[in-house]
């Protein structure tokens, strides 16, 4: 898919919170420390923290770099599987602080990790189609994951925002989009419910790695690519494993997805994995360079996206802080802080 | 549930909206209602840039009712690069990181939660700044 209007990032911003918990720290409380972990450590939000606030935080970046007044902007979008509220828009809130004009299209998008895929997509055809200029597309989550449960190793807080804008202004053209979606119940939380359910192994070859494979072979079908063609990938991480096995499987070498792999260091952020190893990765890149992208969000679906890095990217680059200062900054919690913060513990 | 006071303070609170006076320079921030004298046209609206040093600051360890989450938390006087001395909470830093002088910026986060059935305040912080 492409919009008439050719459409590219004019400006990009990630967010990661400052505290980290280690995978074995959470293995001490429930395995004795015995058996192996998805990731080193996993990021932890703040107790003043949510996707509401991590939200402002990336797309505050993100329009530093843009070089853009937020009032210029026609849409603010979140995408998220954990807005603070379950009845009113995150997308208000975020507006609100950014200072946008309230003549603007606000709301949240909701597709587990995908979340802040779908909202791209959705500006690009806004943005595609004229009917705005610039588009402000956000994922972001603070993930919630069952005491002990497989997931709390990986359950993880960042996110990243991507500006939407015509592609003559842009930092990095995307030259074309495919989304594959199957109704694949591998994962969901129904409402009222606290913590999320999973299918175990069902989440590994009939859900992420069929329907990555799907949007990503298909993409780089209609472009006439390969994966040699490319410079960089990134996908969907909700665990270190799993990206870079569908990478290996679809071609992909692993210096390729190297600088955008980042669920070793903070675990899996959801809506913010793949776009914040987008982001990672545009930190790092150069004028021509290529970047392959392809989220997943369970239930299932994925989106796959062809970026060109233009010149713009170089004088855009260092006007907000790159991913690599705040994954610097990391501080270790343990599992108690942890339980106290995330709302762990009964408080009567 | 105070939703009309917190409402009417989004502009300064979500993102730092001040005012200056077009007489003396002098900036301030959350805009005040005019003094005896003062026009309308006193006060400009002005958007601070969020940036700041620490001027001073203290420690609660005793804090009011639906703060306990952030229990001992610093807060501080910032002086912004405006000029405006500012009160805020300090967040993202432990008590040995600060000291007065220390650069700052402000990020906006959760101020308060009024409880299950309330709503959740946002506001400005400052920090230590990330680069």
């Amino acid at each position: 898919m492409k919009p008439s209007r050719p459409v590219g990032l004019i400006g990009y911003g990630v967010y990661v919170p400052r505290y980290r918990i280690a995978a074995k720290e959470i293995a001490r409380i429930w395995t004795d420390g015995h058996g192996p972990v998805p990731v080193e450590a996993k990021s932890v939000p703040g107790p003043d923290e949510d996707t509401v606030t991590m939200s402002i935080e990336a797309a505050r970046n993100a329009l530093a770099r843009a070089g853009i007044r937020a009032e210029q902007l026609g849409a603010v979008w979140i995408g998220s599987e954990s807005h603070p509220y379950s009845v009113k828009p995150s997308g208000t809130i975020v507006s609100e602080a950014l200072g946008t004009s309230p003549w603007i299209s606000s709301g949240d998008w909701e597709f587990a990790c995908k979340a802040g895929s779908e909202a791209l997509t959705a500006g690009m055809a806004m943005v595609g189609s004229g009917m705005a200029d610039y588009v402000m597309a956000i994922g972001a989550d603070t993930a919630q994951s069952r005491p002990g449960d497989a997931l709390e190793y990986t359950a993880s807080a960042g996110a990243a925002a991507l500006l939407v804008g015509p592609a003559d202004q842009a930092l990095a053209t995307i030259d074309a989009t495919v989304s594959f979606v199957t109704d694949t119940p591998d994962f969901f939380r129904r409402a009222e419910r606290p913590y999320p359910s999973h299918g175990n192994r069902f989440t590994g070859e009939p859900a992420y790695f069929r329907t990555i494979q799907s949007a990503a072979k298909r993409l780089l079908d209609d472009l006439g690519r390969t994966p040699s063609d490319f410079t960089y990938a990134v996908f969907h991480q909700p665990n270190a494993k799993f990206p870079q096995a569908v990478a290996k499987r679809l071609g992909f070498s692993d210096a390729q997805i190297a600088p955008g792999l980042l669920s070793p260091q903070i675990g899996n952020t959801y809506s913010g994995a793949a776009l914040s190893g987008l982001c990672a990765t545009l930190d790092v890149a150069k004028p021509g360079d290529t970047i392959f992208v392809t989220s997943y969000g369970s239930g299932a679906g994925s989106d796959a996206y062809a970026l060109t890095v233009t010149e713009a990217l170089l004088e855009r680059r260092e006007r907000a802080p790159l991913a690599a200062a705040y994954l610097a900054r990391s501080v270790f919690i343990d599992y108690a802080v942890y339980a106290k913060w995330v709302g762990k513990l009964v408080m009567g | 549930m105070d939703i009309a006071r917190h409402w009417r303070g989004h502009p300064a609170r979500y993102r730092l909206q001040g005012e200056r006076n077009r007489n003396t320079g002098e900036v301030r921030v959350p805009p005040h209602p005019l003094a005896l004298g003062e026009t309308p046209d006193t006060w400009e609206p002005l958007k601070l840039s969020g940036r700041g040093e620490i001027y001073s600051f203290s420690v609660l360890r005793q804090v009011p009712e639906g703060y306990e989450l952030f229990a001992p938390y610093p807060i501080a006087l910032v002086r912004l690069e405006e000029g405006a001395l500012i009160t805020a909470q300090l967040t993202d830093c432990a008590e040995a990181d600060l000291e007065i002088g220390m650069p700052v910026e402000m990020v906006t986060r959760q101020l308060v939660d009024t409880g299950a059935d309330g709503v959740l305040v946002y506001g400005y912080k400052f920090r230590p700044v990330v680069q």
